[in-house]
C-alpha cells in the first residue's frame, strides 16, 4: 500500500531490499529462518509507517547456498529488481565470492554471516556486518570463562573451511593468552558423515573438548563422541551453530546434557527476559523453546537469525538520519553508517545494545554461555560487549567511494 | 595403536559393509541394464528420508526397514516405465534422464521433507566397551545385516532362476531375448533391486547419520568409485572394491587424515582405470 509523501500528494514508491537467501544447498535450514525473520522484521517497520515514510519491498532470491549463484544473485537484486541494499547472507564462502560483485556494481550489502572477513579489512567499503557479531569477537568473550570454569588442557574441532580456521587462530591465541593449552587441532571436512575416525587425535586427558560444526553431521558427532568416550567424558563447550535447526531432545543428544553452549541469543523464553525479545519471538513467531509456533518439531536458528531483523532496522536507521532517498544518496548512507558508534537495545535491537566500529563496518554485541539441562538451555553467563572488543586490523573508511 | 589398529578394523567393516550394500545396486542396474543411473544415490536418500518418515508415523523403525526400500523399489518400476523404457534404455540418453530424477527427488525431498537433518533412535542401543574406546552396538548389527543381504544378493544371482535370467541378458540382451528371456522385465526387476538395495544402506544409515536431502551426492560419488575400482557391473569386483575402499579409507583417515584418504581413494581408482581399462575384476578393455 503506498504511504502519502509528507510534502506533497504524491504516494512514495517502496524502498527496496533485497535477501540474497540460502533456501537451497547446505544453508537451507539456516535460510528458511532468515526468510520468515525478514517477513516478520519488513512486516513490522511497514506497520509502524515503513522507513523514511516509504513502505519496504522485500525481494528475494535463492543462491543455492553456492558461491557463483550468490554472484548472479547479486547481480540479479541489483540491475534487474533495482534493490537499493543487499542483506541477509549467511554462508562465508558465498559471501567472500558476492561482496567483491556488491563492490564493482556500487550497491550496499550488509551480511549477516559471523564471519570475521568483514572485520578483517579483506571487503570493501560496500560491505558491512551490523546486526551480527564475527566469530573473533564471540570467542574473544567466552574464552574467559572457558579457562576459568572448565579447564586449560583443550582439544578443538572446528570444520576445515575458513570459518573454522577463524575458530582454531582466535580462540586458540585467546585461550594461549589465558594460560590454557591446545593439545589438538582437528579439522574435518565439511561434507563428512562419520567422526569416530577423527577421535583417536583427542587425548584421553583433555580437559575441554570445544566443537563447532555446521552441517547436517552434528547428531552424529555428538552420538559419536558419546559412544566413544562413555562416561569418561570430558567437558565440552560446544557454539550453538551446530545445533541450530535442531531438536535438544533429539535422539542422541542426550550426550550433551550438562555440557555447555555459546548462544548469541537464547533460544528458550525467559533466558534474556526482555519486553522487546518477547515482542520479537511473537513477530517472528517462535515458541517457548524456540520453534516455530505452527510445528514444534520445526527448530530455528535463534542465535543467528535475529541479525536479519536488526540488520533491517539498521538500514531503516541509517536511511532516515542520512535523508537516503536512491543511489544518488549512497555516499551519504555509508558515511552515516560509518559513523555511528552504538545502537540501543530495543524492538529494533532485541538481542541486546551494540557498538558499531565503523572503520572495520563491524557490530559487537553481549554473548550468553547456556548450559544444557534437562534437554533445554539454561544460561549460565552473558558476557559484556567491552570483553568482544579486539583492536581493528583495517580501515574502509580510507577506501575511496 | 592397539586401539587405533582395532578402531580402523571396525569403522572400515561397517562402512566397506554399508558402501558394499549402495554400490552392488548400482553395479546391478548397469551390468544388467548397461545403463549409468546417475540417481542411484538419490535412492539412498529417499530410503533414509522414508525411515524418518514411518519410523515418525508408526513408531516402529522394523517397519521402516521393510517398507522403506519396497518403496524405493516402487518408484524403480514407475521411473523405469515413465522414463528409461520409452528410450529403449539408450546409454546416453538414459545418463541424462537419470541426471533429471536426481534432480526431481533430491528437489520434491526438499519441498514435501524439508532442509532439516532428521534423527532416528537406534533400536539397540548401548556400545560395546572395548579396552581403549566403546563403540555402537548399533553399528555392529548394521555389519551383520548387510552382510546377510549381501549374501542373499549373491545366491540371487548365482543361485536362482532369476539370477540366471539376469546374467544370460548381462551378457547378450539380444539373444537372450531370442531364448524367450522376458528382457524388459528382468529389466525392470534388476533397476527395482539396485534402487531397493540402495534404499535399505539408506534406512540402516539413518540411526547413525541422519536424514538429509542432500546425502544422496557423497553415496552416490563413493558407489562409483567402487563400482569402477571393481570393474563395472562385476559383482564380485564390486564387493572387493568396496573392502578396498573401506579400509582404506578408515586406516588412513585414523593414522593419518580424512582428506588424505578420499584423494588416495581417487588415486587408486584413476590408477585402476589407467593400468586396467576395466577395473580390478572387470574384462580387461585397455
Amino acid at each position: 500500500m503506498p504511504v502519502p509523501d509528507p510534502l506533497g500528494a504524491r504516494p512514495q514508491a517502496p524502498l527496496k531490499v533485497g535477501l540474497q537467501a540460502h533456501r537451497t544447498g547446505i544453508g537451507a535450514v539456516y535460510g528458511k529462518w532468515y526468510e520468515r525473520t525478514a517477513r516478520a522484521a519488513v512486516q513490522v517497520i511497514n506497520a509502524g509507517g515503513g522507513i523514511a515514510g516509504r513502505p519496504v519491498a522485500l525481494i528475494i532470491e535463492d543462491d543455492g547456498t553456492d558461491p557463483r549463484r550468490g554472484i548472479e544473485v547479486v547481480e540479479k537484486l541489483a540491475l534487474q529488481h533495482r534493490v537499493d541494499f543487499i542483506f541477509g547472507t549467511l554462508f562465508s564462502n558465498v559471501v567472500l565470492a558476492s561482496a567483491p560483485r556488491a563492490g564493482e556494481l556500487r550497491i550496499p550489502y550488509l551480511v549477516v554471516s559471523e564471519g570475521y572477513h568483514v572485520a578483517s579489512g579483506k571487503l570493501n567499503r560496500w560491505t558491512f556486518q551490523a546486526g551480527i557479531t564475527d566469530v573473533r569477537a564471540q570467542v574473544t568473550a567466552v574464552a574467559p570463562w572457558i579457562v576459568e570454569n572448565l579447564g586449560k588442557r583443550i582439544a578443538m574441532i572446528f570444520p576445515d573451511y575458513a570459518f573454522g580456521y577463524d575458530h582454531r587462530d582466535f580462540f586458540g591465541a585467546a585461550a594461549r593468552r589465558l594460560g590454557a593449552e591446545i593439545v589438538a587441532q582437528v579439522p574435518i571436512p565439511p561434507t563428512e558423515t562419520s567422526f569416530t575416525k577423527y577421535f583417536p587425535r583427542l587425548p584421553r586427558d583433555v580437559d575441554v573438548i570445544y566443537h563447532v560444526m555446521v552441517g547436517p553431521g552434528v547428531l552424529t558427532f555428538v552420538r559419536e563422541l558419546g559412544e566413544y568416550f562413555g562416561s569418561r567424558r570430558p567437558q565440552l563447550f560446544g557454539f550453538i551453530d551446530s545445533l541450530e535447526g535442531v531438536d535438544l531432545a533429539s535422539p542422541g543428544l542426550e550426550y550433551l546434557e550438562g555440557s555447555y553452549l555459546w548462544e548469541a541469543l537464547p533460544r528458550y523464553a525467559g533466558q534474556y527476559d526482555t519486553p522487546w525479545e518477547r515482542q520479537y519471538r511473537e513477530a517472528v513467531g517462535v515458541d517457548a523453546n524456540g520453534a516455530s509456533r505452527e510445528d514444534p518439531r520445526d527448530v530455528s536458528t535463534y542465535s543467528h537469525m535475529f541479525g536479519v531483523w536488526e540488520t533491517l532496522f539498521v538500514i531503516k536507521e541509517v536511511v532516515e538520519k542520512s535523508g537516503y532517498r536512491g543511489p544518488q544518496d549512497y555516499r551519504a548512507f555509508i558515511e552515516t553508517l560509518e559513523g555511528i558508534e552504538r545502537f540501543e537495545e530495543g524492538l529494533a535491537h532485541p538481542q541486546g545494545p551494540k557498538r558499531f566500529v565503523g572503520q572495520i563496518h563491524q557490530v559487537f554485541a553481549q554473548q550468553f554461555i547456556s548450559r544444557v539441562v534437562g534437554g533445554k538451555l539454561e544460561v549460565v553467563h552473558r558476557t559484556r560487549i567491552e570483553e568482544s572488543l579486539y583492536p581493528p586490523e583495517a580501515d574502509y573508511t580510507t577506501q575511496p567511494l | 595403536m592397539t586401539g587405533q589398529l582395532a578402531l580402523a578394523l571396525l569403522e572400515g567393516t561397517v562402512s566397506s559393509l554399508l558402501l558394499a550394500l549402495t554400490a552392488v545396486g548400482l553395479s546391478l542396474t548397469f551390468g544388467v541394464m548397461r545403463i549409468v543411473n546417475i540417481a542411484h544415490g538419490e535412492f539412498f536418500m529417499l530410503g533414509a528420508v522414508l525411515a524418518w518418515a514411518i519410523t515418525a508415523a508408526t513408531g516402529s523403525f522394523l517397519v521402516a526397514v521393510v517398507v522403506a526400500p519396497l518403496g524405493v523399489a516402487g518408484l524403480a518400476v514407475l521411473i523405469d516405465a515413465l522414463a528409461l523404457r520409452p528410450v529403449r534404455y539408450a546409454p546416453d540418453a538414459t545418463i541424462v534422464i537419470t541426471l533429471g530424477w536426481l534432480y526431481i527427488l533430491q528437489q520434491l525431498t526438499l519441498l514435501l521433507y524439508g532442509p532439516e537433518a532428521r534423527a532416528v533412535a537406534p533400536p539397540l542401543l548401548g556400545t560395546v566397551s572395548l579396552p581403549w574406546f566403546g563403540y555402537s552396538r548399533y553399528k555392529l548389527l548394521v555389519a551383520a545385516v548387510a552382510a546377510c543381504l549381501l549374501g542373499g544378493v549373491w545366491w540371487l544371482v548365482r543361485g536362482t532362476t532369476l539370477g540366471l535370467l539376469m546374467r544370460a541378458t548381462q551378457q547378450d540382451a539380444e539373444i537372450a531375448q531370442a531364448f524367450a528371456v522376458p528382457v524388459p522385465r528382468v529389466y525392470r526387476g534388476a533397476f527395482a533391486l539396485g534402487a531397493a538395495l540402495a534404499a535399505v544402506a539408506g534406512v540402516l544409515v539413518v540411526p547413525v547419520q541422519q536424514a538429509h536431502y542432500l546425502m544422496g551426492l557423497d553415496a552416490l560419488l563413493l558407489s562409483f568409485m567402487v563400482v569402477i575400482l571393481g570393474g563395472l557391473g562385476n559383482l564380485r569386483g564390486t564387493l572387493a572394491a568396496s573392502f578396498v575402499i573401506g579400509y582404506l579409507d578408515a586406516g588412513v583417515s585414523i593414522f593419518f587424515t580424512p582428506t588424505l584418504a578420499r584423494l588416495l581413494a581417487s588415486l587408486l581408482v584413476a590408477l585402476a582405470l589407467v593400468v586396467r581399462g576395466g577395473g580390478l575384476f572387470g574384462e580387461a578393455r585397455a
